[in-house]
């Protein structure tokens, strides 16, 4: 028995409470299965379509939850106060940002290798929304780049409309994929960060107004185009509406990326991860940039950005790790500052000077102790890095350093009057790489 | 309305210490030796301090902006 229905309709939309949205099990989305469960990309303009994701409150996840929509109005009104030269010197590009250096973050690569078509499809709607002619994706790495290129070309053999986009193999380094060290990459020089303002959106690659946007962010711009904004914001809270990818690891059964509705507690994201291994002793939530909780207390923290900003810590990138009661924090953070501090692009004195003062500070409470001056100058420190980079790495590692100071200040007092927890020497938990130069070529 | 605020380019500036020398009202160093420079406006009153702070700098990475009270940037 068939029904008849006067046109097809495309694909049926989806239940808007029913995830993961963006990345779907199995073998990866090539461009026909794409199609079929989602349909075309829908015919809007850039004015309906930059409407439609201002409503929906779609926030950038990529770490720093800016505004969606306020991101691409910047470009297209740099785009139209810029003086003739024809369009060629000035019109804008969009730069989808997928290189994830977050250590222990997964989920950009993993919607990049599950769903590379809906990113494409983001990139396509973003670009025709700003009117760019240039696009490109960074990702981290040939590999993933080998694969996303076969994506590419699979579009144009099938004839879409949109321009062509460049995948672009990004160094190793922390900052390296931060967005104007991307700019800064692809215009030809060291995937370093530059100084800002001018902003990406004002002048990018190669002096084009360039919108920056991460890859999961443009991957919920092609269903917000496809299903609206009511059906973005079906999950989710009203100060943080919609879905977002979250890698979940440390001391839980099946640490992995999972998608959730934003502002779910903390404890439930534990469990959705098959609940811990050990009793915990605290979340990192944001990864390198971000802040401890302490467990239980921050067991019902909501997991959004505003949800953990106003607890403390961030969401960032959606990295959140599981400390139990057999680690140290304060070791953990001083091999974070560690990390970070290798990370420096080496560019301005007080990163350059300062990450490492502050990680040597952490690393003499957590390991030797036993001296209350380390922590007074380690206080005196924190506040006169931040803020002080052209981009945010010291601030990031101010942050961190902070939170672990402040909700583990028992622990800091233990430290610097008994000597170092018998914690401090067991393995790290916390995984990091070996510090690798900064992302210099 | 307009006022005054200083910036530093941190990726410029080579902590020479110029700026603090003529400026330590507004400016002081960090254990490095680069600038610290104080929040807020500049009053009116150091105006032209400030701006023979940054005509001094030796790599340019001192700046004077006119920025609206509202909180947009120069």
């Amino acid at each position: 028995m068939t029904a008849i229905r006067a046109t097809p309709p495309g694909p049926p939309q989806p239940d808007p409470a029913q995830l993961p949205r963006l990345v779907t099990p199995g073998p990866p989305a090539g461009l026909a299965a794409h199609l079929r469960r989602h349909g075309p990309v829908p015919a809007l303009s850039g004015p309906a379509l930059i409407a439609s994701i201002e409503q929906a409150g779609l926030t950038g996840r990529g770490g720093a939850g800016f505004p969606a929509a306020r991101k691409m109005r910047a470009v297209t009104t740099a785009a139209s106060r810029r003086p003739g030269r024809g369009r060629r010197g000035g019109a804008p590009a969009v730069l989808a940002n997928g290189a994830e250096s977050e250590p222990a973050s997964g989920k950009d690569t993993l919607l990049l290798r599950q769903s590379p078509h809906l990113v494409l499809d983001g990139i396509a709607l973003a670009a025709q929304a700003v009117g760019a002619t240039e696009a490109y994706l960074c990702v981290a790495g040939p590999q993933p780049a080998a694969a996303l290129l076969a994506a590419v070309a699979e579009r144009q053999r099938a004839g879409l409309p949109e321009a062509g986009v460049r995948v672009a193999a990004i160094p190793h380094g922390y900052v390296a994929s931060e967005e104007s060290a991307l700019v800064n990459y692809l215009s030809g020089g060291p995937a370093v960060p530059r100084y800002v303002p001018p902003r990406p959106a004002e002048r990018g690659v190669g002096g084009r107004p360039t919108l920056v946007h991460n890859v999961e962010t443009l991957a919920h711009i092609a269903l917000i185009a496809r299903y609206g904004p009511d059906w973005f914001a079906a999950v989710g809270t009203p100060d943080a509406p919609g879905s977002a990818l979250v890698t979940i690891g440390g001391a839980v059964r099946r640490p992995g990326v999972y998608e959730i509705a934003l502002g779910r507690p903390v404890t439930e994201l534990i469990e959705l991860a098959g609940g811990t291994t050990e009793p915990p002793q605290a979340i990192l939530a944001g990864g390198c940039f971000g802040g401890w909780l302490p467990l239980p207390g921050a067991a019902g923290v909501p997991v959004s950005p505003p949800g953990l900003r106003a607890a403390g810590a961030a969401f960032g990138s959606g990295l959140l790790t599981v400390l139990p009661v057999t680690a140290c924090v304060l070791a953990e953070t001083a091999r974070v500052l560690r990390y970070l501090a290798g990370q420096s692009a080496g560019q301005c004195g007080p990163c350059t000077f300062g990450l490492p003062a502050i990680a040597d500070a952490l690393a003499q409470i957590a390991w030797q102790g036993r001296d209350r001056r380390t922590a007074e100058w380690l206080r005196y420190l924190l506040p006169v890095v931040a803020n002080r980079g052209a981009c945010h790495l010291p601030d990031g590692a101010v942050a961190v350093a902070a939170s672990a100071i402040r909700s583990f200040s028992k622990e800091v007092e233990q430290h610097v009057t008994h000597g170092p927890c018998a914690n401090a020497s067991r393995p790290p938990v916390l995984p990091l790489p070996r510090t690798a130069p900064a992302g210099r070529p | 309305m307009s006022e005054l605020v200083l910036t530093v380019n941190p990726i410029a500036c080579d902590a020479h210490g110029v700026c603090a020398s003529l400026l330590p009202e507004l400016v002081a160093r960090d254990p490095w030796g680069y600038p610290l420079i104080a929040p807020g406006p500049v009053p009116a009153e150091l105006a032209e301090h400030a701006r023979r702070a940054v005509a001094s700098c030796p790599t340019l990475a001192l700046r004077l902006a006119r920025v609206d009270r509202a909180g947009g940037s120069g």
